[in-house]
C-alpha cells in the first residue's frame, strides 16, 4: 500500500459534563478534577486510506460517522488517539455555509474561497470557472437572497470543488439538486478520484455508496465493526438494521469468494431456491429474454400470523436490478401454522444485459424487514445471463428496440 | 507558534475581506451604515458637554480661561474608552457569535480575534479623522504630542484584546460572563476619567482610581489631544506588561479550550 493519505490509529472521541463549569476550567490548568460523566461516542476507531481510494462511511444515526467526519475535518479534536492526514480536506457536507444573503454570488465565492485558506490571486484565477461550473447566469451578479436553495447549492459546489484537495468528503447534501447538477458534481467527483483525490463517502443510499466506493467501513456504536469490500459490508449492515431481539447475523464464505449474510428470527426459512429456463431444466446460464421460473420453498418454524416473501435480483456490484414482494403484489398468506411448507412459483422474462446476477431473498410479515424479519438470505442463487440470440448491446437491461432510419435528399 | 503564524499569514485574505465584509454589509443594512459607529461615541460626548460642560468646564487644571477645553477632553476620553470597551464587548461574544464557522470549518482560530482587532481598529480612525475635523471646524489645532496617538492605540488594543480574549473564552463555558461584563464595562467607564477631571475627587478616591490601567491610558490621550504634553512613560511601560501578559494568557486559556469550545457550542 503507498503512504496513506489519511491515518486514523486508535481514535476516541469523549463528551466531558463537569458537576460545575468552574471544575472545567481549573481542569485545563491541570488541578485534577475528574468529570462528573464522560460520555464515549468513538473508541479504538483505526483505519488507513491510501490516495485515491473510495471509502464508504456507513452506520446507523447515531454510529458515530458525523463525530468521526467532525475529527478527520478537524473542527473537533479526539479525545484519545492521532488523526493525521497529507494534505488539503475539502469537504461538502455544509454547502453554503458562510454565504451572506446581502451580497453577491461573486462576493460571496471569493469570501467562502478565502474561508478555505486562498489568497486572492488564487480565487483571481479561478473564479469564472466557477462561475462557469455553476452555471447561473446572471444571477452570479445578484445578491445571493434572490437565489433558489438549487442555485445557491450550484455556486456552493461549484466553490468547494474550485481547488482539487487530496481528500473529499461527501455527505448526503449532494442529493439535493436537480438532476442534471447532481450528474455534473458527480462527474466532477470522479474526475478527482481519477486525479488522485481520494473520497470520503458518507449515505445511506446504497447505489451511491456502491457506485462509487471500493470499500467500506461500517461503523456501530462508536467502533468500526466491518471494514472491506462494498458488497459484502453493505449486505452485513443490511441485516444489521434488522437486527433485533431474538435475532441472529449469520456470515459465511462461499465457494465463489463472496460472503453471504443470513440474519433475521429464523421463525420462518427459505429451504430450496431453484431457478430453471423455459425447458424447465434447472440452470445456471440464462439467455437475454428468456422466461425463466424462480421457485422458493419456504417452511414456517413457527406459528406466523402474516408472510410476506420478497426477492430482488443484484448485479454484481450489489446494485439491485429489481425487487419486489408479495405484499406488493397482494398475496399476503395469513395464519400460517407451524411446520406447513410454502412453494412460490415466480415466473418472469430475463430481460438483463450480460452479466452475473444473485437473488437475494426476504421473509417478512409486511412491506419491510424493519417490521419482522423472519430471514434474509443475501445470495441465495447466483446465475449468470449470456446473450445467445439478441443483437449485441451493452449495459444491464434488455430494452428490446426498434429502429427506423430513414434518409432524406438533402435540399441543397 | 511557528506554524501557527505561517497559517494565520495563509488566511490573511480571508481577514481583510472579512473586516471588508463587516463595513459593506453595514452600509447595505443601513443608509448611514458604518457612520452609525461614529455617530454614537459623538452623541455621548455632545450630551456630556451639554450636561456637564457648565460644571466642569473650569475644573480642568490649566484650562479654566478655555471655553472649548472640556469638549476636547471629553473627545479624547471618548477616543480611547470607545476602542476599548468595543474590543471587549466583541471579543466576548466571538466564539458564540461565530459558533456555526467553527462547527462546520477549519480554518485557523487566531482569524477571529484579528478580524475584530482590525474591524475595531477601522472604527476608531474613522472616529479619530471624525474627531480632528471638529477640532478643525473649531479652531483648534493639536500640538506635536498628537504623535503618540498610534502608540496609545496600540497598548489599549492589546489590552482589550488580551482581557477579552480571555473573557470570551470562558463565555463559551459559562455564559453568566456574557452578562457580567457590559455591567463591569459600565462601571468602569465611571471610574475613568473620562468625563470628569480626576483633581475634582477627594485624594484618596483620586488614589484608588490610579490602579485602574485605562485611567492611564486614557490619560495618555488627553495629554496627546487637549495638554499636547507626552504620556507617561512609567505608567505606560507597566501597562504594556500588563497587556502582554493577558494576551499570553489567552492564548494559553484559548489552547487549553481548544479543543472543548466546539463540543458545548
Amino acid at each position: 500500500m503507498m503512504q496513506p493519505v489519511l491515518q486514523v490509529s486508535n481514535v476516541g472521541k469523549a463528551y466531558r459534563q463537569y458537576s460545575s463549569e468552574l471544575a472545567r476550567v481549573l481542569n485545563w490548568f491541570g488541578l485534577s478534577t475528574k468529570p462528573a460523566t464522560e460520555t464515549w461516542v468513538l473508541r479504538n476507531v483505526s483505519f488507513a486510506i491510501a490516495a485515491g481510494q473510495a471509502v464508504g462511511i456507513v452506520g446507523q444515526n447515531g454510529a458515530g460517522k458525523s463525530t468521526l467526519l467532525k475529527l478527520i475535518t478537524g473542527t473537533q479534536r479526539p479525545t484519545e488517539g492521532t488523526i493525521s492526514v497529507n494534505g488539503r480536506i475539502a469537504a461538502i457536507l455544509e454547502l453554503g455555509m458562510g454565504f451572506n444573503p446581502e451580497f453577491t454570488g461573486r462576493q460571496n465565492v471569493y469570501h467562502s474561497a478565502g474561508l478555505m485558506g486562498f489568497s486572492k490571486s488564487e480565487i483571481d484565477s479561478v473564479v469564472l470557472a466557477v462561475e462557469e461550473f455553476a452555471e447561473v447566469g446572471d444571477y452570479f451578479d445578484q445578491i445571493v437572497g434572490t437565489y433558489s436553495s438549487g442555485m445557491q447549492m450550484r455556486v456552493a459546489f461549484s466553490v468547494v470543488t474550485a481547488f482539487r484537495p487530496e481528500i473529499l468528503i461527501v455527505d448526503e447534501a449532494l442529493s439535493v439538486g436537480d438532476t442534471y447538477f447532481q450528474h455534473k458534481s458527480f462527474n466532477r467527483i470522479r474526475e478527482f478520484q481519477e486525479k488522485g483525490t481520494t473520497l470520503l463517502l458518507v449515505s445511506h443510499d446504497r447505489s451511491a455508496i456502491q457506485g462509487l466506493c471500493d470499500r467500506v467501513i461500517l461503523l456501530d456504536k462508536g467502533s468500526v465493526i466491518k471494514d472491506g469490500e462494498p458488497e459484502a459490508v453493505m449486505d452485513y449492515y443490511n441485516a444489521l438494521i434488522a437486527d433485533k431481539e431474538n435475532s441472529r447475523v449469520q456470515t459465511r464464505q462461499l465457494e465463489n469468494g463472496k460472503t453471504q449474510t443470513i440474519s433475521g428470527t429464523g421463525e420462518a426459512q427459505v429451504v430450496e431456491l431453484i431457478l430453471t429456463n423455459a425447458k424447465k431444466e434447472v440452470a445456471e446460464l440464462i439467455g437475454v429474454g428468456e422466461e425463466v421460473t424462480l421457485s422458493v420453498k419456504v417452511k414456517a418454524e413457527n406459528n406466523l400470523p402474516k408472510l410476506v416473501l420478497g426477492y430482488m435480483i443484484k448485479d454484481r456490484l450489489g446494485q439491485t436490478m429489481y425487487g419486489t414482494n408479495t405484499w406488493h403484489t397482494g398475496q399476503v398468506i395469513s395464519d400460517v401454522s407451524k411446520g406447513s411448507i410454502l412453494t412460490y412459483n415466480i415466473k418472469f422474462l430475463m430481460n438483463l444485459g450480460p452479466g452475473t446476477y444473485s437473488i437475494s431473498t426476504a421473509l417478512v410479515s409486511t412491506d419491510t424487514h424493519l417490521d419482522n424479519n423472519y430471514e434474509w438470505r443475501d445470495l441465495a442463487h447466483v446465475f449468470t445471463v449470456i446473450n445467445v440470440d439478441k443483437t449485441h448491446f451493452g449495459g444491464s437491461a434488455w430494452l428490446d428496440p426498434y429502429i427506423e432510419v430513414k434518409l432524406q435528399d438533402s435540399i441543397l | 507558534m511557528q506554524g501557527l503564524v505561517l497559517s494565520t499569514w495563509r488566511y490573511r485574505y480571508f481577514i481583510v475581506s472579512s473586516i471588508k465584509v463587516e463595513f459593506r454589509s453595514r452600509f447595505i443594512r443601513s443608509r448611514l451604515g458604518g457612520l452609525w459607529m461614529i455617530i454614537h461615541p459623538l452623541v455621548q460626548a455632545a450630551i456630556f458637554a451639554l450636561i456637564l460642560g457648565q460644571l466642569l468646564s473650569g475644573r480642568l487644571p490649566d484650562m479654566a480661561d478655555n471655553r472649548l477645553a472640556y469638549p476636547i477632553y471629553l473627545l479624547a476620553g471618548t477616543l480611547g474608552w470607545n476602542l476599548f470597551s468595543e474590543v471587549i464587548s466583541r471579543c466576548l461574544t466571538v466564539f458564540i457569535d461565530n459558533a456555526n464557522l467553527l462547527k462546520k470549518l477549519v480554518f485557523p482560530r487566531t482569524c477571529l480575534p484579528l478580524i475584530v482587532a482590525g474591524s475595531a481598529l477601522v472604527n476608531n480612525m474613522l472616529l479619530f479623522a471624525a474627531i480632528v475635523l471638529i477640532f478643525l471646524l473649531l479652531g483648534f489645532v493639536p500640538g506635536v504630542h498628537l504623535v503618540w496617538i498610534p502608540l496609545l492605540t496600540l497598548i489599549n488594543l492589546g489590552l482589550s484584546l488580551g482581557l477579552g480574549l480571555i473573557l470570551g473564552t470562558l463565555n463559551v463555558f459559562i455564559r453568566d460572563i456574557g452578562q457580567i461584563v457590559p455591567i463591569v464595562l459600565q462601571l468602569g467607564f465611571w471610574f475613568t476619567p473620562i468625563v470628569y477631571a480626576p483633581n475634582i475627587l477627594p485624594e484618596r478616591i483620586a488614589r484608588l482610581l490610579q490602579l485602574n490601567p485605562m485611567y492611564w491610558i486614557i490619560q495618555g490621550y488627553q495629554n496627546a489631544i487637549l495638554y499636547n504634553a507626552p504620556p507617561s512613560w512609567t505608567a505606560l511601560s507597566v501597562i504594556s506588561a500588563i497587556a502582554v501578559v493577558s494576551l499570553g494568557l489567552s492564548f494559553v486559556i484559548f489552547r487549553r479550550a481548544n479543543s472543548e469550545i466546539v463540543d458545548v457550542l
